[in-house]
């Protein structure tokens, strides 16, 4: 692979209503961060990024992603819509080039 | 159909053109910056960006084809320079001009000069922009000594931004404790014993009056009581301004902020002003002005409604966070005014803080949970009955 070469991973948004949008997103982004940069509805991100406000919760495997941190893991219990046991903030998850695919499911409401 | 023009490209502006197309305005909607660049997180200039030198394509709130994908016309990078109400149009530097139906005004703050002797030398920094962040951190990276001149929330951001990079900082803070104007006393003393067990020198009742330095170049801080703190590099960060003067040529009423009603309208009732510029009356009854993201946002919000017939009174609990190696997030208002009461201990707590026996607003430190509920606790103390 010649540095030219730009690796993107598929990222793909589900609403609620099961209708889904799939995106570019670059290693090294954060799922908010492909969110908001390509214009996809359903994640606020009131605070940018800064782990501060809960409106981009989403629901992903968890196993695709390090686990949260502690901070994390108590904003995670002030979402707008109940935490389950796969609820992530998404500026928290941070693609990384050997991923290929990824699913993301949006909930409800963020505030 | 109506035409609405924002003057303002910053969160609060942005927010209002999102939040009309969203809304099904089909009305133009012209978006007006200063600013070169589109609208942008101004937030992580002190935090993540001034460390990491991340990319400013980052920094974008909207990705560039936002604005043709959602039929919003951008004039970044120029400049308005008068309002005329009765032909309702706004002028450019240029002579060029735009008509409005609904004109917002979302025209920010700018930072407060320090008066003193020393502060054109050629390390001596402000930050409010990319551009001013960019500058910092080219200093900031070969800078041993700081000296950072204010114990906001941004200079303690700052301060902590710069130990991280590695350098030995010092803080400088005119009142008797840090953030005086901002948050309770219980939190400015956790803060002040937090960034000095840290290692960041910081010192309460300095007034600064001078900056010294030699060949264009600052090499100290002198204060009135005669100390002198050498630094490679100083950051003034002394709060913010509103920029009001353009409504106040157009003569809207002025009181620090652009002062509008319960629907975020100036006398005439088709200017809005909203965001750091704004002088609005709070849910408790006082007139306020609030330089955070929310309030930006949720004002923004507020104005779009209205625009396409939907209005009701602006109700918002406001609410900030600031990152210093603790987090710290507020909700409410009325911070340190009145009675504060500390629930918790050590480095995770809240303060409720308390008017006229009625809980106003609450800090919560490393509490986020306990922030989200205090939002939502203020939230439904405001509904009316």
């Amino acid at each position: 692979m010649t540095n030219a070469e730009v690796r993107t991973v598929d990222v793909t948004f589900v609403s609620p209503s099961g209708s889904s949008v799939t995106v570019a997103g670059r290693p090294g982004e954060t799922i908010m961060q492909v969110a908001v940069l390509q214009d996809v509805s359903g994640i606020l991100a009131e605070c940018g990024g800064a782990l501060a406000c809960a409106t981009c919760h989403v629901f992903v495997d968890g196993n695709c992603f390090s686990a949260p941190t502690p901070m994390e893991a108590e904003m995670l219990e002030a979402t707008a819509v109940p935490r389950r046991s796969d609820s992530r903030l998404a500026c928290q998850l941070i693609l990384t080039s050997d991923m290929k695919t990824v699913q993301v499911g949006l909930p409800e409401v963020q505030v | 159909m109506s035409d609405v023009v924002i003057v303002g490209a910053g969160q609060a502006g942005l927010q209002v053109a999102a939040s009309l197309r969203n809304a099904g305005h089909r009305g133009t909607v012209r978006l007006v910056g200063d600013e070169a660049v589109p609208p942008y997180h101004r937030p992580p200039l002190s935090k993540a960006f001034l460390k990491e030198r991340g990319s400013t394509d980052k920094l974008l709130i909207r990705p560039p084809s936002f604005f043709a994908n959602h039929n919003v016309s951008t004039h970044f990078g120029e400049k308005v320079v008068s309002i005329d109400c009765i032909q309702k149009q706004i002028a450019f530097e240029n002579k060029a001009s735009l008509s409005y139906d609904w004109l917002i005004l979302a025209t920010g703050s700018r930072n407060r000069e320090l008066l003193v002797p020393g502060t054109s030398l050629s390390n001596v920094f402000y930050l409010r922009t990319i551009e001013d962040a960019m500058k910092l951190r080219e200093t900031l990276v070969v800078a041993i000594r700081i000296v950072i001149i204010g114990g906001g929330f941004l200079g303690l951001e700052a301060a902590v931004s710069a130990q991280a990079m590695g350098a030995q900082v010092t803080i400088l803070e005119a009142g008797d404790r840090l953030m005086p104007r901002t948050v309770s006393r219980p939190t400015s003393d956790f803060f002040l014993q937090a960034h000095r067990a840290n290692g960041i020198e910081t010192h309460l009742n300095m007034t600064v009056t001078e900056i010294a330095g030699e060949s264009g170049f600052a090499d100290a801080v002198v204060t009135a009581d005669g100390s002198i703190f050498p630094a490679d590099l100083v950051l003034i960060s002394i709060g913010v301004v509103p920029n009001s003067e353009l409504a106040e040529k157009a003569g809207l009423e002025v009181r620090d902020g652009i002062v509008v009603d319960d629907h975020l309208r100036t006398a005439d009732k088709t200017i809005f002003a909203i965001g750091d510029c704004a002088r609005f009356q709070s849910t408790t009854g006082e007139f306020v002005r609030i330089e955070s993201v929310p309030n930006a946002v949720d004002q923004a919000k507020n104005v779009a409604s209205t625009i396409v017939g939907r209005a009701s009174p602006y109700q918002c609990v406001p609410w900030f966070w600031s990152d210093q190696g603790h987090r710290l997030q507020m909700a409410g208002t009325g911070f340190g005014q009145g009675e504060a009461i500390v629930r918790g201990s050590g480095t995770s707590f809240s303060v409720d803080c308390y008017q006229d026996g009625a809980l106003t607003g609450v800090e919560s430190i490393n509490c986020p949970a306990d922030h989200i509920t205090a939002r939502r606790r203020l939230a439904l103390s405001t509904q009316p009955n």
